[in-house]
């Protein structure tokens, strides 16, 4: 089956993204606050494989860039020395999980030489280190944010979905309310009355808990949906006959039926949620600054600079696409009829 | 002197608010425009000696917003004043480049010897854009317009002078004497972008208190008239303001053909900076100004494809960033946490530490690329007549900030905070204006600076209003990178930032009395300065204000950049200013090459 294949290689995908995210010490060559102000908007390092004098080279190098004289922010290769790139390369230390201590990177080159394989920012910081920082915040931010909304429009789902009449009633409409609301002005709204000061750990879940409580309603009226139809199965009808009491038949037969509903839904609002938090860090209501998100990563891109003279800052852009492709196909695939049942 | 947006100090904006509500004009009856033929009688032209020119054309230029209003009495934003400025006229003018004063409407003008009496001599046979004759009475109606205490000119301060109003009699037609309550050291600067007003089409107004409401921007053309080289032609809200040829302006080129060369000046409105840029690119604006590095470093790299672009960086402007420490009064009930911080900001070891450790030439390559200059004390390099040149420009150095915390009982932990002398960790936010880039990332790289110093400092990127709102009204804030840009080149224009009760004292405001030695001794020095007319005595005490200022640091001053500008190939004389208003300094003189681009001036 193709479309199981499909499905493998974007989960992989995937994983492998929050493998990245998770470990971002390791994987990133450099810190995401470094700030190398003798490169600042450089271009991506270029990887070579052919020397000047024409020899070949298995292991791949680069050059130390340094600026033209004279000329700010353009930079040439000192084609004098080679820097091979080198692996699992002891660089600066860090600390993992605020237990684990180490120097090893995944990649890098021998100082005083740097790879910078997305370029450099404004301030002179590895593009491609803080797009795998960033990944932390907002592959986080996005999942928790899911697993909250989806939680809490569940519960919400099955009181109205059980209990019905004016219940059901009332929520729905207050549901409805909620995603009525003009959730952006309002957040903006927000940010201007809190305090100037937030810690980075407190921005964070301020963060989450806005994208999570934007994003149950949703999913509320779905679960609703699934848990009244599945009261009306002949079988949830059979058991509750029997002598089920109310919350066993619940528990064993109704709430069973919307595992489905919950793994598209996941599949679906993961990447709608990362994307809620990419806007809102774009916006600068996010972590702040020198704290990476994907958001605050691609806002230099609102400018007309960026575009015109640093192209690579693209790059992260570009970089996120399979990410959300993958999500897409695992979206459709699970959505099909014709995949096995796996609840 | 203004907070930069990108100049409106607080007053300003009050004054710009008030102003908004006035959306309505009154029409009046106006004389009819005389003809042309009435202009043979004896006129004292001004005679320019610039090159001379084509005549015709149609100059477009790019406004950030639209201006408030075409009354230059309540005009107070930069954008209503940069219109204003080609269609009015002052007595006697700073000239742009040289930054000294030289005759307008004032033919000539003698001060007393003890600087009080100041007797102006006016051009004869001039006349008003409507063709109405201009004389004495103008001038004296003009000043009582300006000094009007209900009409709150923001002009009304400059022409007030210890309190008291300068007094203002019409001598003959074409003499009036000025008496000045106290000696003036700046003396006849003050008349600058002091436009003169038509008396023949507002005393009515003046007389019925309407004049406030007058010369809103839906004014008929017919009622408005002035002195400069353009009036008014039509208003598209939302598009442009189109003016037209003044056929009665006062100079003349060298070949005696009246001036303005342009037959039309027009200001399209373009709300941000990229598309000011690309609408210049793209041909539909012939003059970009004011424009930031960023803007000149693109054109700059599409020189070759865009051939027809001249670039110019004029150096230093009067405008300077600086850091500023909230060193206000401020209750432990309101505002207990900037309270606590204030125990070191208030010690002047701790600003100087601060100043030691930020990297000002990094600033200015990365902020502004290379086209700034570092700061280490308010006065700009392009303030040449003023600036104190004898004091030191140390370059960053952290081992000399450490010290100097260190003698002051700061400390450091394992992993490199810096501690106070308490133990508490030193952590604070400098608030910035989301709205403007360059001072964003200024305060990033400060931040950045004050970490290698162990400090933990957290960038808070403010709406520039709520930004305003904090510094100057609620004082809840730490710190913040702000900018002041003077508006002339003279320490007078800085009073209200020097004295202790000056409105943008900005460190300390409302100060009752001057808060430490050093403020009252900035406090007599500049008022000293003000009644002392000869220039070396001047220099001297501004010199040790200047010297004051650097040896208690109120705020940090850091990087001033540079005035850079953007004009077609094909115009001529075109004569860029420094101060306001910029490119539009020489616009009665400017002019489109007929055939082919000159190489850039």
């Amino acid at each position: 089956m193709r479309h199981l294949s499909l499905l493998r290689i974007s989960v992989a995908v995937i994983a492998s993204f929050y493998l990245v995210a998770i470990a971002a010490e390791f994987f990133a060559p450099y810190g995401f606050a470094v700030s190398d102000r003798e490169h600042t908007n450089c271009p991506p390092t270029r990887i070579h494989v052919v020397d000047e004098s024409g020899h070949w080279h298995l292991r791949p190098f680069v050059y130390r860039y340094v600026e033209l004289p004279g000329e700010l922010e353009s930079y040439q290769e000192v084609r004098s020395q080679r820097y091979p790139l080198e692996f699992f390369i002891q660089g600066a230390k860090y600390k993992f999980a605020n237990i684990l201590s180490g120097r090893r990177h995944l990649f890098g080159v021998a100082s005083p030489a740097s790879i910078f394989i997305f370029g450099t920012d404004e301030y002179g910081r590895d593009q491609l280190s803080r797009f795998i920082y960033g990944a932390r915040i907002s592959l986080i931010v996005g999942t928790l944010a899911a697993a909250v909304a989806l939680f809490i429009g569940l519960g919400v789902g099955a009181l109205c979905g059980t209990f019905g009449g004016w219940v059901d009633v009332v929520i729905m409409r207050f549901t409805e309310l909620f995603m009525a609301l003009p959730w952006l002005y309002l957040l903006l709204a927000v940010r201007a009355i809190l305090p100037l000061r937030t810690s980075a750990s407190v921005s964070l879940l301020i963060l989450l808990s806005v994208v999570a409580l934007v994003g149950w309603a949703k999913p509320a009226r779905l679960f609703r949906g699934v848990i009244l139809s599945a009261q009306e199965l002949d079988f949830v009808v059979a058991a509750s006959v029997i002598g089920g009491g109310k919350w066993y038949v619940f528990r064993r037969h109704v709430l069973p039926q919307t595992g489905s509903l919950l793994l598209t839904q996941a599949a679906l609002l993961i990447p709608q949620f990362v994307i809620a938090e990419v806007t809102l860090s774009f916006l600068g209501l996010g972590v702040g600054e020198p704290i990476p998100s994907w958001g605050s990563i691609l806002a230099p891109l609102a400018r007309y600079e960026s575009l015109a003279l640093h192209w690579w800052l693209v790059l992260p852009v570009c970089a996120v696409v399979p990410l959300f492709f993958s999500y897409h196909e695992v979206t459709s695939i699970l959505q099909r009829d014709d995949i096995p049942p796996m609840m | 002197m203004g907070v930069s947006a990108r100049t409106v100090s607080p007053r300003h904006v009050c004054a710009t608010l008030g102003v908004c509500a006035i959306s309505f004009a009154i029409f009046q009856i106006s004389a009819p425009r005389s003809s042309q033929a009435a202009l043979t009688s004896h006129e004292e032209l001004l005679q320019t000696d610039s090159p001379v020119g084509h005549p015709g054309g149609r100059l477009v230029f790019a406004l950030r917003s639209e201006p408030k209003t075409l009354n230059p009495v309540l005009a107070a934003d930069t954008i209503s004043r940069d219109v204003l400025s080609s269609m009015h006229a002052d007595l006697i003018h700073i000239n742009r480049v040289s930054l000294k004063t030289e005759p307008a409407l004032a033919k000539s003008w003698k001060v007393s010897a003890d600087g009080k009496i100041i007797t102006i001599k006016l051009r004869e046979g001039l006349r008003f854009s409507d063709g109405q004759p201009f004389d004495a009475d103008d001038v004296v109606f003009s000043f009582r317009v300006y000094q009007d205490e209900k009409i709150h000119s923001p002009q009304r301060d400059l022409l007030t002078i210890n309190g008291k109003p300068i007094a203002v009699e019409r001598v003959d037609t074409y003499t009036v004497r000025f008496t000045l309550p106290d000696t003036y050291a700046a003396g006849e600067r003050i008349f600058d972008s002091v436009a003169m007003l038509p008396r023949h089409k507002l005393e009515k107004s003046l007389a019925d208190g309407t004049l406030a409401k007058q010369w809103a921007l839906n004014a008929a053309p017919s009622d408005i008239a002035g002195l400069g080289p353009f009036r008014f032609r039509s208003y598209v809200p939302g598009q442009q303001i189109a003016l037209e040829r003044n056929p009665f302006y006062w100079k003349q080129d060298k070949s005696g053909v009246r001036l303005p060369y342009l037959s039309e000046l027009d200001f399209l409105f373009v709300a941000n900076e990229d598309a000011q840029l690309l609408r210049f690119e793209s041909g539909d604006t012939d003059v970009l100004s004011p424009m930031s590095a960023s803007s000149y470093a693109i054109l700059k790299n599409s020189a070759n494809s865009s051939p027809n672009v001249c670039l110019n960086d004029l150096g230093a402007s009067l405008e300077f960033n600086f850091l500023d420490f909230n060193l206000n009064d401020v209750s432990s009930k309101n505002l207990p946490d900037v309270q606590r911080k204030q125990t070191w900001f208030g010690d002047v070891r701790f600003r100087k530490a601060v100043s030691s450790a930020i990297d000002r030439d990094a600033l200015v390559r990365l902020v502004y690329g290379g086209r700034a200059t570092p700061l280490w004390e308010h006065v700009t390099p392009a303030d040449k007549a003023w600036i104190n040149t004898s004091l030191p420009r140390p370059a960053r150095s952290l081992d000399q900030a450490r010290k100097i915390l260190k003698d002051a009982g700061y400390s450091w932990d394992g992993d490199g905070n810096l501690k106070d002398p308490k133990g508490t960790p030193v952590s604070f936010t400098i608030a910035v204006s989301v709205s403007s880039q360059p001072r964003s990332k200024i305060a990033t790289l400060v931040q950045q600076d004050l970490g290698d110093l162990g400090m933990n400092v957290q960038v808070v990127p403010l709406e520039f209003r709520a930004l305003l709102d904090r510094v100057f009204n609620t004082f809840d804030y730490d710190a913040a990178v702000l900018a002041l840009t003077s508006g002339d080149a003279d320490p007078t224009s800085e009073m209200n930032i020097w004295l202790s009760s000056g409105a943008t004292h900005v460190w300390h405001l409302n100060e009752a009395s001057p808060a430490t030695p050093w403020e009252a001794e900035i406090d007599r020095l500049m008022n000293q300065q003000m009644t002392t007319v000869a220039y070396k005595k001047r220099k001297a005490l501004y010199d040790r204000v200047q010297e004051i200022e650097q040896q208690n640091l109120p705020f940090i001053s850091l990087v001033s950049p540079n005035v850079l500008f953007a004009a077609k190939k094909n115009l001529g004389n075109v004569q860029p200013a420094i101060i306001e208003p910029y490119a539009l300094a020489g616009v009665d003189q400017t002019y489109f090459y007929e055939k082919g681009a000159n190489s850039c001036q």
